[in-house]
């Protein structure tokens, strides 16, 4: 047994903080904030140039055949620098079900121009419900000689308005077994009949509105076996929370360094705020709250990586824990810099802000303790 | 990074799981003769019998050689690696097998003298640490010291081969039962020294003339510590741990031994099992409270704290063995878990309802009055090994480097 990074995720850590540091500073992210693709094609390709997109992929498609757990630890950095790129969309979300699930000719078609930084795909699952269940998927998808042809609105789509194509999850049959009859297709975001709008966010992040209006795509685009997608989307699902989580923490240790630095340095009644205990012990929690993110989600990424069957578990421990975590560190963040914290000039609020909407992207911590408790068998 | 066992650790697993299958029915059976044990660990039970048994289960843990499993073999240890600790504490949790008798012996005052200690201290003590045969105590608090240990006032003055003491000690836990002590007293007085450099640490037999200990009631209604009175006690000089003067130190080591576990966290676990048991047999309009969704989320944060401690006790373990100082997971997560152990005692009592009035020996008293032990044992415990301030002063401090108050 051995709990902490290895030499090479440690390497890789630093490599990849090194590499944010410069090629995405704060003022590029504000850049992003304002700008209409809200990504920067220059950096994407220079992320992918850094092997980052193919990290997880095999050699054969173009990857780096590294471990998700590497993944982990490169996206807690991604958090921590607030990266704008649609990283896990596009290898999370779509790239890994493709690795898990696809043909050979799909696995080919994908992921080497994924790796290359070619094409960026995203996930269309979520619809006005914004549930996350299988019950939740009324998009319809009806067969139709060579074609199945899609009706229906996805919500909070992250990215849709760049992506290539959409990993769209619809439903094909209509029993009382909800997770029989859900399938996934690979959808070409430019098909004729799909119409895509980018919602006004509070982090200014991308999240799309994508309606399907008799969209075609052909049969042979089905990921892994029609009605027989939702086994996909469950493993989908747990890796998203561990993602999510991983760029959690990144943001909050960021919240914790940044805070303790200003209260070593801010004075107040002649000595610096940092001596206050009222400060010390705010610090104190956070730290409990930080370590204990960065220890969960590891747990729960070494769980993917071994294919353990308590991903599930640790997934939803991590995702409950981390989505308070994230929140307290910037809210107390706010509250240790003052008037300064409460600026649009201080970078804390982007972290808070990002901190509000990470609570409730792919379950929220009520959601993931029911979770534990009904795997818990309370 | 890799949380799966080896073949070794495996293989001790299996031998330690074998042996505690072959022992828990017996263990079991003695248990339900003087009550069920539920709650939080280590609720102290003091009469005769609670201690009879503890000396039986004893003896059995240390002829099979779980007593003290990490210390070296050539101190009548096993030599046990950390990570076979953890999988040993983990065991025992899972199989809710008590500890012996002597937590202070052999989590403390064994590995001070092991660490600082002569040979001929370690000759004559560390068995009979083991063994079970003496039994140890801590005297450092004093009415006047406890968080500000440093104000401790017992002094020790020497006087031909021996040191005379004089001083009061307070809160010694066990110290009406046990055969020896580990004690902090000053042995400078020049007021110019700083107050750091003016203790020296010492094993004193506690059946020496002069020791009077007088049991304090503790709110659970036992007496589990007491006072130490300390009058013209004389150590010899060779019961000196280390330097003279340089006891603060040493003391401070041994603040450290217990800080960097994830046992506790281990030990939550059973206990949160034990609180599922009760919301299963526990009704609520008509319904089990396993049902009801707010004690549902509650029990469930428990359990992820719970985890969340015992991750982050495991990678502090991994930098020890990696001989980097333990860093912040530490401090942090012993502070996790003692905050833990009593938000969890406080949801038992709360969720008995009416009954959770009922103590040992009533009628009606759930547990046998288990949970209303171990939840009023539980608030000590944020009180006991440095309080939860002073934990979290430690890591502002010293691990998130914040400056100190000073006037
Ligand atoms: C069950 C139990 C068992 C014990 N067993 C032993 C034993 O075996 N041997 C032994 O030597 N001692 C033992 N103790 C004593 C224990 O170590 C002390 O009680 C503890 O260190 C606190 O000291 P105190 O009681 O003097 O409280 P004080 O130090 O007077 O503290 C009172 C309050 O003030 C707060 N406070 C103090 N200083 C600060 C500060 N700088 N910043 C913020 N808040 C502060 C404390 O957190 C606390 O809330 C035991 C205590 C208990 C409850």
């Amino acid at each position: 047994m051995n709990f902490e990074l290895d030499e090479e995720q440690v390497m890789l850590k630093t490599a990849a903080r090194d590499f944010l540091e410069k090629e995405c500073p704060k003022k590029l992210v504000r850049e992003m904030m304002e700008d209409k693709r809200g990504y920067s094609p220059e950096l994407w390709k220079k992320i992918s140039d850094q092997d980052w997109l193919g990290l997880t992929f095999p050699e054969e498609y173009g990857g780096t055949g590294c471990c998700f757990l590497d993944l982990a630890v490169l996206l807690e950095e991604c958090g921590r620098a607030l990266l704008p790129a649609p990283i896990i969309p596009t290898v999370v979300l779509t790239a890994h079900p493709i690795m898990a699930a696809g043909t050979e000719e799909q696995k080919k078609q994908y992921l080497p121009k994924i790796a290359n930084g070619e094409m960026i795909l995203t996930l269309a699952f979520m619809e006005a419900s914004g549930g996350l269940e299988a019950s939740d998927v009324n998009v319809t998808a009806t067969p139709s000689g060579d074609n199945f042809i899609i009706n229906g609105t996805k919500l909070f789509v992250p990215d849709a308005h760049i992506a290539d194509y959409l990993l769209c999850v619809t439903r094909t049959k209509n029993g009382p077994d909800k997770e029989q009859g859900t399938s996934l297709f690979l959808v070409d975001a430019r098909t004729d009949g799909i119409r895509i709008e980018v919602l006004k966010t509070m982090t200014d992040e991308k999240l799309c509105e994508v309606v399907f209006n008799n969209v075609a795509v052909h049969k042979k685009n089905v990921l892994g076996k029609l009605d027989q997608g939702w086994p996909v989307m469950k493993r989908v699902l747990v890796e998203a929370q561990v993602a999510e989580c991983a760029w959690m923490t990144g943001g909050a240790r960021w919240a914790m360094e940044i805070s303790i630095d200003y209260a070593r340095l801010r004075i107040a009644f002649g000595r610096p705020i940092g001596s206050f205990q009222a400060i010390q012990h705010k610090l104190a929690n956070m730290a409990v709250e930080v370590e204990g993110a960065t220890s969960i989600v590891y747990y729960a990424a070494w769980t993917i990586m071994e294919n353990n069957p308590d991903m599930t578990l640790a997934a939803s421990m991590a995702k409950s824990w981390c989505g308070e975590t994230y929140k307290h560190a910037t809210f107390d963040g706010v509250q240790i810099h003052g008037g300064i914290g409460y600026t649009w000039d201080h970078d804390m609020h982007l972290y808070l802000k990002r901190a509000k909407a990470c609570e409730v992207t792919f379950g929220d911590s009520n959601y993931h303790r029911e979770k534990v408790a009904q795997m818990l068998h309370i | 990074m890799d949380f799966s066992l080896s073949p070794q650790e495996e293989a001790f697993r299996k031998e330690l799981c074998d042996w505690l299958d072959k022992n828990t029915p017996e263990l079991r059976q003695r248990m339900r003769r003087q009550g069920p044990p539920g709650g939080a660990p280590g609720a102290g039970e003091e009469s005769p019998e609670a201690q009879e048994f503890t000396r039986w289960w004893h003896k059995k843990l240390y002829d099979a050689g779980y007593v003290g499993i990490a210390w070296p073999k050539e101190y009548g240890g096993r030599g046990a690696t950390i990570m076979e600790q953890v999988i040993f504490n983990e065991e025992m949790a899972k199989h809710r097998a008590p500890g012996g008798v002597g937590g202070l012996g052999i989590g403390w005052a064994g590995p001070t003298i092991m660490a600082a200690g002569t040979e001929e201290q370690k000759k004559r003590f560390l068995p009979k640490i083991l063994s079970g045969e003496e039994v140890w105590c801590q005297a450092f608090s004093e009415p006047e010291a406890g968080s500000d240990l440093a104000n401790s006032q017992t002094r020790a003055v020497e006087d031909g081969d021996d040191y005379v003491v004089n001083g009061q000690k307070v809160w010694t836990t066990g110290g009406m039962r046990a055969d020896w002590a580990i004690l902090l007293a000053k042995t400078e007085f020049d007021p110019s020294v700083p107050r750091h450099r003016t203790f020296s640490y010492f094993l004193m037999d506690m059946h020496s003339p002069g020791v009077t200990v007088r049991p304090l009631r503790e709110m659970t209604g036992a007496a589990a510590f007491g006072e130490t009175f300390l009058d013209n006690v004389r150590i010899p000089k060779n019961l000196m741990v280390g330097q003279k003067n340089n006891g603060w130190y040493i003391s401070m080591g041994t603040l450290e031994f217990e800080r960097s576990n994830s046992s506790s966290a281990i030990q939550h676990l059973t206990t949160i099992s034990n609180l599922i048991e009760l919301t299963h047999k526990m009704e609520r309009n008509g319904q089990p409270l396993s049902k009801d969704p707010v004690t549902r989320q509650k029990i469930a944060q428990f359990y992820i704290e719970a985890n969340v401690g015992k991750y982050i006790g495991l990678r502090a373990l991994t930098r020890q063995l990696r001989g980097q100082t333990p860093g912040p997971e530490s401090s942090v997560g012993s502070l996790l878990a003692m905050e833990l152990g009593q938000r969890i005692e406080d949801l038992a009592m709360y969720l008995q309802g009416p009954y959770s009035q009922l103590v040992r020996g009533s009628k009606y008293a759930i547990d046998n009055g288990a949970w209303q032990r171990s939840f009023l044992a539980s608030r000590g415990r944020t009180i006991m090994t440095g309080t939860s301030e002073i934990k979290r002063n430690i890591i502002a401090q010293r691990t998130l480097g914040l400056p100190r108050y000073t006037e």
